[in-house]
């Protein structure tokens, strides 16, 4: 409890990362927030840019390469933002690697993910990965947020140690959801456009 | 009278203005049409801010040196994220811009910290502004590199050098005033914000001739000439928490008043040529914090190193 109250005055220190609902308003619905990912900050940003009650109720998805091996980064993952783990090299991976995903959703939490799979060195998104269609597939009661997190790829950018104070806004858009016979490819693409149109 | 008495005295006065300008606030907001709605809003935001602001600079009066210096950091390393924001950037700056974060604001406050004008007054311009560069070059990036440095060394130079200048009259060791070095800065921070303030209002009450429609839309040359001239007059006025004479406090009001002008107008260029209207949204109504420290760091610099040649 401690330790995320230090995250998040740590987080509007550096980056503000002060919200902007534009296209929906905060709510206790089970909802998986997805945005563009640039840096290693966009994770503390988006989830401390969320009202402290939905921020209790809402888990980050965290790479394990990066965030799992203990030390500092695995004690804020752990008792900070309460980290669900994901494994990105699939040969280390034994059956579903959405598994971890599931199980917080099944217990009803809300989700943070980022689509891309890795940072990119852009402002806009790249293509996003099919996992957030096997999700919203499986979870159609799930309330869909596309977020676009600014200026955080100058903050942090891949390959740097310490973060440049900027500040960023989180945009929250309008929520989505699958639509009836979607394929996966059609809305991928327009969950993406849902997050660069926030851009 | 004692530091102590003179600084509560000089706080009374700002709290009775800030009475009155809440309760005409109030006044108006309850007559306002729903068309001026806006500008009344803003204005009571804009006033409630003041409060937040007095409160503050009573908190560094109270608790001493150490605070203040720490309030002031904070403040520049807030304007320079508002500057840096604003600025685009490229992968080479990001080294540059860690240690103007990380080591500069520091630094500079610690020198003031412990009493070294020497180091203070060049450490930025000498080594920062000659190693900045050096290292941008060494990142290898050299598309635009003139405007990046040139945009890095503007940040660093208004919002941490320049700013720092206002708590840096704790250097000055005035002969005869020992120890009231804390109402300087006082008397350098009211002068500069009451002549912002009457500007505004002469401006928004009189103001029929703009005076650089291009640049900053509200500045007119009737809030410039009744805003600065009142200003000056209340400045002199507090000449008794000064070093001065009445005449010399005068012309130092007269001096703040000006360059506090002229960096208002500076910045606004700054910030149309960026493509904004305001440097942030920290404070409610003024818009960020460099919109209000704008006139500071023009104001600063020059009334500090106007005092040493001619006081001590």
């Amino acid at each position: 409890m401690i330790t995320a109250h230090v995250l998040v005055g740590l987080v509007r220190l550096l980056v503000g990362a002060h919200a902007r609902w534009i296209g929906c308003e905060p709510s206790p619905a089970q909802r998986i927030y997805f945005a563009n990912h640039a840096s290693h900050l966009d994770t503390l940003a988006l989830w401390s840019a969320l009202p402290p009650r939905l921020r209790a109720r809402t888990r980050p998805v965290a790479a394990r390469d990066y965030w799992g091996h203990g030390g500092i980064r695995g004690f804020i993952a752990d008792h900070g933002f309460r980290a669900v783990y994901i494994e990105r090299d699939r040969s280390r991976c034994e059956g579903d690697p959405l598994q971890p995903l599931r199980d917080a959703l099944d217990a009803g939490e809300s989700l943070i993910i980022f689509p891309e799979g890795t940072r990119s060195q852009q402002p806009l998104p790249q293509p996003f990965k099919a996992g957030l269609f096997h999700l919203a597939r499986d979870y159609p009661q799930a309330e869909l947020v596309p977020v676009y997190l600014d200026s955080l790829h100058r903050s942090m950018p891949k390959g740097s140690l310490l973060p440049v104070p900027l500040t960023c806004v989180v945009r929250f858009g309008q929520a989505m959801r699958l639509q009836a016979n979607e394929d996966k490819d059609e809305f991928l693409k327009r969950a993406h456009a849902a997050v660069v149109a926030l851009a | 009278m004692t530091a102590q008495q003179k600084f509560w005295w000089v706080m009374g006065g700002v709290l009775a203005l800030l009475l009155l300008a809440s309760t005409i606030g109030w006044w108006l907001g309850r007559r306002a049409a729903p068309d001026r709605r806006e500008v009344i809003d803003n204005l009571n935001a804009r006033i409630r801010a003041w409060w937040w602001m007095t409160a503050l600079l009573c908190a560094c009066f109270v608790l001493g040196r150490v605070a203040t210096l720490v309030f002031f950091a904070l403040a520049s390393f807030f304007a320079l994220r508002e500057f840096a924001t604003l600025t685009p950037t490229r992968r080479g700056d990001h080294l540059p811009l860690v240690l103007c974060f990380y080591l500069a604001i520091p630094l500079q406050y610690w020198l003031i910290g412990i009493d070294w004008y020497g180091l203070f007054a060049i450490c930025i311009p000498v080594y920062g502004f000659l190693l900045l560069p050096a290292i941008t070059a060494l990142g290898g990036d050299t598309e635009n590199f003139l405007e990046r440095t040139t945009k890095i060394q503007w940040g660093l130079m208004l919002t941490v050098y320049c700013v720092s200048y206002a708590p840096a009259v704790l250097l000055l060791h005035i002969p005869g005033y020992q120890g009231q070095s804390l109402l300087l800065m006082l008397y350098l921070l009211l002068v500069v914000q009451i002549s912002d303030v009457l500007q505004y209002v002469f401006g928004k009450l009189f103001g029929q001739h703009k005076l650089a429609p291009q640049v900053s839309p509200s500045k007119t040359v009737e809030g410039l000439l009744g805003g600065g001239l009142s200003a000056i007059a209340i400045g002199a006025c507090l000449w008794w928490i000064t070093p001065f004479t009445f005449w010399g406090s005068a012309g130092m009001s007269l001096v703040i008043v000006l360059a506090g002008f002229l960096g208002g107008l500076a910045l606004s260029a700054v910030k149309r040529s960026i493509g904004a209207k305001d440097w942030g949204s920290m404070i409610e109504g003024h818009g960020g914090i460099l919109d209000r420290l704008d006139s500071v760091t023009f104001a600063a610099p020059i009334f500090f190193h106007i005092v040493r040649y001619a006081y001590m």
